[in-house]
């Protein structure tokens, strides 16, 4: 901004371009710009989540145990979610670098971007028209058979629309990102590393993990992070697919499940008046901070795992 | 652990590209053959399809036998991952693997084989392997650390340090100072000679000089024009090849009479 003044003074100041005065202006401005959204955004959150963080609520319990189980069911769903989608999204963009033919490969990846461009209302209905009730027989399987697994307990939901569906629905939106980051890195293998794993014998398995995993590992990360920061703060298909009771459970096949903030948000807010729009900001807040929490986790886990390229 | 490798009438394609043209060659084991010619004439095409690396290329294949004590690399059933075991190979550039140790780097070969080896064996191997690469002295203090942290010519000898570790027949080098500086370059030269008692090696080189230095025989490859095969043109002793050589274009190359 101010910086190159001191050395312009000293020089015998050349005189400025006009393209570099109005480019400076306006990539300054749009610099500026961003910042200020981000904190009015945070300060409108602040302001408006005060009263819910220090009044009295109406069902007179505290804040923090009204958005506890929304939290919880948040990072429940999110890591359910992630479970599911970084494997598979990982075993795609294997198959889509190393594995496929060329042609198969290109149609695959056009096929994972356009998942991307699906809009996420779409997801929701197709969560509820066809996963629920296609998912509804297996949970009613796996809470009679299975149930003395914690995540199984019975009774199964009726509707199929459990927290298990929904974070299926949410897998299958964050694959695409996720897919599409880790091949691009997958892309990018030292193709020196590959060949010298090859050259001592490896299968095409052996040189995947002796040089493209270890090479691809922080980006794996990165792309896991920003696949969980949409599946955090997805509203839609989650608010549609899932039948919610407001209940802290690790049940994945029932229908006492917990709502997630995002879409607890979305359906509560259109006829929220007085200190509940207060509340509802405040549970924002929170996801805000997760959010804010995971993606400077996932900064430092990137700088500490990253590797050079060995040269 | 060294053998003879028998090339017959061998052709090499790109797709629908001939690369190579009508190679045959014979190597002694415990001898050292230098590739030589002009970029592009084939020679590191060719080395490549003796550990069957060239196949890594899409539409890359053969046509013809290459022997290995008589067993064709290209019969039918036989896979490249073995070949590869059998014949180790040295890259242009050092390429350590980043994320592991130097430990690490020169047992990556041999885990791949046996899971099961005990902390001593592998211990031994390790430092026969790293003695084997004249590189022992320099890092026995610090296997513990990155390979890449190592320098440019350190670096190649680990390289070379974990290709000898699976105990190969033969051992392919790909230009493999011309990343390096001439002292580097030297000490890889020494190993070279020490690495003959042992393997059978084939060593493709720019340099002139350094396949006079260290080939006991020398194969001259060249191409007649851009996009046109690559053929064999003079193979013999180096020292023939380079004082008396039949043919008038190994003349001229190594005299540097031509590009």
């Amino acid at each position: 901004m101010t910086t190159a003044a001191p050395a312009a003074t000293t020089r015998a100041a050349a005189p400025n371009r006009p393209a570099d005065v109005i480019f400076k202006a306006v990539s300054t401005t749009a610099g500026v710009l961003i910042l200020l959204a981000l904190a009015g955004v945070a300060i409108f959150l602040v302001a408006q989540a005060v009263p819910a963080l220090i009044g009295p609520l109406p069902e007179d319990d505290s804040f923090w145990a009204w958005v506890w189980p929304l939290t919880f069911g948040t990072l429940w769903s999110s890591f359910l979610a992630m479970l599911m989608a970084v494997p598979i999204a990982i075993a795609i963009a294997l198959f889509i670098t190393h594995y496929a033919p060329r042609r198969v490969a290109s149609v695959l990846g056009y096929a994972i971007d356009l998942l991307a461009a699906i809009p996420s209302v779409i997801y929701g209905l197709w969560g509820i028209a066809v996963l629920a009730p296609f998912m509804q027989p297996a949970y009613t399987w796996l809470a009679q058979n299975l149930g003395w697994i914690p995540l199984f307990t019975p009774p199964a939901s009726g509707t199929g629309r459990t927290i298990l569906t929904a974070a299926i629905v949410l897998a299958v939106m964050v694959l695409p990102i996720i897919t599409a980051l880790c091949r691009e890195i997958f892309l990018q293998t030292p193709r020196l590393n590959e060949e010298a794993s090859l050259a001592l014998g490896a299968t095409r398995w052996e040189m995947i993990r002796m040089a493209v995993l270890p090479h691809g590992r922080s980006g794996i990360i990165a792309s896991s992070i920003l696949g969980l920061g949409r599946a955090l703060g997805e509203t839609m298909a989650v608010a549609m697919v899932l039948a919610s009771a407001g209940a802290v459970t690790f049940v994945v096949v029932g229908s006492q499940n917990p709502s997630t903030i995002a879409a607890n948000i979305a359906l509560r807010f259109p006829e929220a008046h007085g200190i509940t729009v207060n509340m509802l900001i405040g549970s924002g807040l929170v996801l805000f901070a997760i959010t804010l929490l995971v993606n400077a986790i996932s900064r430092w886990i990137i700088a500490k795992t990253t590797v050079d390229g060995g040269r | 652990m060294s053998k003879r490798i028998e090339i017959n009438d061998l052709d090499v394609y790109y797709g629908a590209f001939k690369a190579v043209e009508g190679v045959s060659l014979e190597i002694e084991p415990r001898s050292v053959t230098a590739f030589i010619g002009p970029s592009g004439c084939g020679k590191s095409t060719v080395l490549r399809t003796i550990n069957r690396m060239h196949e890594v290329i899409a539409g890359a294949y053969v046509d013809g036998e290459i022997l290995l004590d008589g067993a064709n690399l290209y019969g039918p059933g036989v896979d490249p991952v073995n070949v590869r075991r059998q014949i180790g190979m040295v890259f242009q550039r050092p390429n350590p693997f980043p994320t592991m140790t130097i430990r690490e780097n020169v047992l990556a070969g041999v885990l791949l084989n046996n899971r099961r080896m005990s902390k001593s064996d592998q211990d031994d191997l390790v430092e026969r392997s790293l003695r084997g690469a004249n590189l022992w002295n320099e890092v026995k203090d610090r296997l513990g650390i990155p390979g890449s942290g190592l320098s440019g010519g350190q670096q190649q000898r680990l390289c070379i340090a974990r290709a000898i570790a699976v105990s190969p027949d033969v051992l392919l080098m790909d230009e493999p100072c011309s990343a390096l500086d001439p002292i580097s370059t030297l000490a890889i030269e020494d190993l070279i000679e020490e690495l003959k008692q042992e393997y059978t090696i084939v060593i493709v080189t720019h340099n002139m000089q350094q396949a006079s230095r260290v080939s006991d025989k020398t194969a001259f490859f060249n191409i007649a024009g851009t996009g046109k095969p690559g053929k064999l043109i003079e193979y013999d002793e180096t020292t023939k090849m380079f004082s008396n050589p039949s043919v008038q274009s190994t003349e001229d190359y190594v005299s540097g009479r031509f590009g």
